[in-house]
């Protein structure tokens, strides 16, 4: 019998701590298949965040680094500068990247560091028991928004990646899902794009993945899935929200 | 007002209480002469009082007053019962609300001129002084016969009255000084203490930072042991009646 599949070389054969049904480990899981397929391994570097993500070197089989909430942009940035045939990501939440990390996020896009960020948006401060995030959609339940989120009293969502996209710096940003098999396969080939923006020398990259939180968002697996599609993708539309590429051609329609 | 809820460290650390920002909460770090009022609750319900205080002396003193609690207390839930509001604030010549019926003014700490900024910062130190004085704060507990004084804050506190309840079975006569405000500092108390006292144990979740001020207060006055577990674990009271009775045999039994 042939093998078709197996777990990716680079992802430590451990077991992790996400709850069922989150996007984290999803992802987690197309990294190390992107990695070992552009036989980046030994040459990737990688930035944790704060956030459930915290434990990623536990689970990523490449050279790590913890940076403190919200500075994973600038902790790129240092590792980038000082070597630059690395491949260097940042991966971040939406309160480490767009709460306590946006002046890191904003400045980094702004100087076009060659560094790639994985964002990982599940509007809402997950790790700590689901208080409110810039990125939470009007109407979402948070503990610091017990009545749902009102415009009036804590002011609107915040599509960062919108806002990145306007600075010159950023030469490709794309927002995906990873609620179904065809939207996880776009996210794969959005975070290999992004990947190869920065070996080709062209500038800051993101990749923004709406992904599932069923334990604060008080679903089931399935619903979380389903809140993707009817909330998150209404607030936050997927799709690329800038392409400066000069080597690559503009990215086309996603996959059918 | 600034809440600060100790936690394990350095760096991105874990969320288990500790004790080890008493050093950056007493000495400042920061920009300049400055003094901020520190209080040390021990419970949830000194937790409120203590909270309804620092924004009392905040307001009375003009100054920044840190609640500075540990991860314990800040995972802990207790019956409270509140404090009273107060209902009426000191009037000041400083707050700003509008010009209406009075000349402007304006509210900066940037002084160029170095001469000035010198005299400023002499009426800062007159104003340590004088909270120095006036807003001392501290809890002493089963001290009148002691032959070892134990100090310690918040929870580590808490610690040490299971660890006396124990070793005082056993006819050791331990007490307790407790800081309630660190900064001032009850220096006063445990010089008093030292005249009787010549043992004092200095426990604390950290590897030694309140310590520096006892060391400062008893002036050579007397023994100090140190005791501290950074990083997050919290003893409990018979592991630290162990260590207590052990010094205490070693110093005091020959």
């Amino acid at each position: 019998m042939k093998k078709v599949y197996s777990r990716p070389k680079y992802l430590k054969p451990v077991p992790n701590h996400y709850c069922p049904g989150c996007g984290h480990s999803i992802v987690h899981r197309l990294i190390c298949e992107i990695i070992e397929e552009m036989k980046m391994g030994e040459r990737v570097i990688s930035v944790a965040p704060a956030g459930c993500a915290v434990l990623a070197y536990f689970y990523f089989d490449f050279d790590t680094v913890e940076a403190a909430h919200g500075r994973g942009a600038a902790v790129a940035t240092g590792i980038k500068r000082s070597l630059p045939e690395a491949l260097v990501f940042s991966y971040q939440g939406d309160g480490d990247l767009a709460a306590i990390g946006t002046a890191e996020t904003i400045h980094a896009a702004s100087r076009g560091e060659r560094i790639t960020v994985i964002f990982i948006n599940n509007g809402i401060y997950g790790m700590t028991g689901g208080q409110m995030a810039p990125t939470t959609p009007l109407g979402m339940k948070a503990t610091t928004a017990p009545e749902g989120r009102d415009s009036r009293r804590e002011g609107f969502p915040l599509d960062i990646s919108h806002l990145l996209a306007e600075i010159p710096g950023s030469a490709y940003i794309i927002r995906t899902t990873v609620n179904s098999p065809k939207t996880i396969r776009q996210t794969k080939k959005a975070i290999r794009e992004a990947f190869q923006c920065q070996l080709d020398d062209e500038g800051f990259s993101l990749v923004e993945v709406l992904s599932m939180c069923p334990t604060n968002w008080k679903l089931d697996p399935e619903q979380s899935c389903a809140y993707i599609d009817q909330v998150m993708s209404r607030t936050f539309p997927p799709g690329v929200l800038v392409d400066r590429r000069q080597k690559q051609k503009p990215a086309g329609e996603e996959e059918s | 007002m600034v809440v600060n809820v100790m936690r394990g460290g350095p760096g991105l650390g874990n969320i288990a209480g500790s004790q080890a920002d008493y050093h950056q909460a007493t000495r400042g770090g920061g920009h300049g002469d400055y003094k901020v009022v520190v209080l040390a609750p021990a419970s949830v319900q000194e937790l409120a009082d203590l909270t309804y205080l620092a924004f009392d002396l905040a307001d009375r003193y003009r100054n920044p007053v840190m609640v500075l609690a540990d991860g314990l207390l800040g995972q802990m839930m207790e019956p409270v019962v509140f404090p009273d509001p107060i209902a009426k604030l000191p009037e000041k010549d400083w707050t700003l609300r509008g010009a209406k019926g009075r000349p402007s003014r304006f509210s900066r700490s940037l002084i160029l001129d170095t001469k000035l900024m010198e005299e400023h910062n002499w009426k800062l130190q007159r104003k340590y002084q004088m909270i120095a004085q006036k807003e001392v704060r501290f809890e002493t507990w089963e001290l009148q016969d002691a032959k070892m004084a134990v100090v310690a804050f918040g929870t580590a506190a808490r610690v040490v009255r299971g660890a006396i309840n124990r070793v005082r079975k056993e006819g050791l006569q331990v007490g307790l000084i407790r800081p309630i405000t660190l900064w001032p500092f009850p220096a006063g108390v445990i010089r008093q203490a030292a005249a009787r006292i010549k043992e004092f144990l200095v426990f604390e979740l950290n590897a030694g930072q309140m310590v520096d001020d006892v060391a400062l207060a008893l002036q050579g006055q007397a023994e100090i042991f140190f005791y501290g577990r950074p990083g997050g674990p919290t003893p409990t009271p018979v592991e630290l009646a162990k260590i207590i009775a052990s010094r205490y045999y070693q110093r005091l039994r020959k």
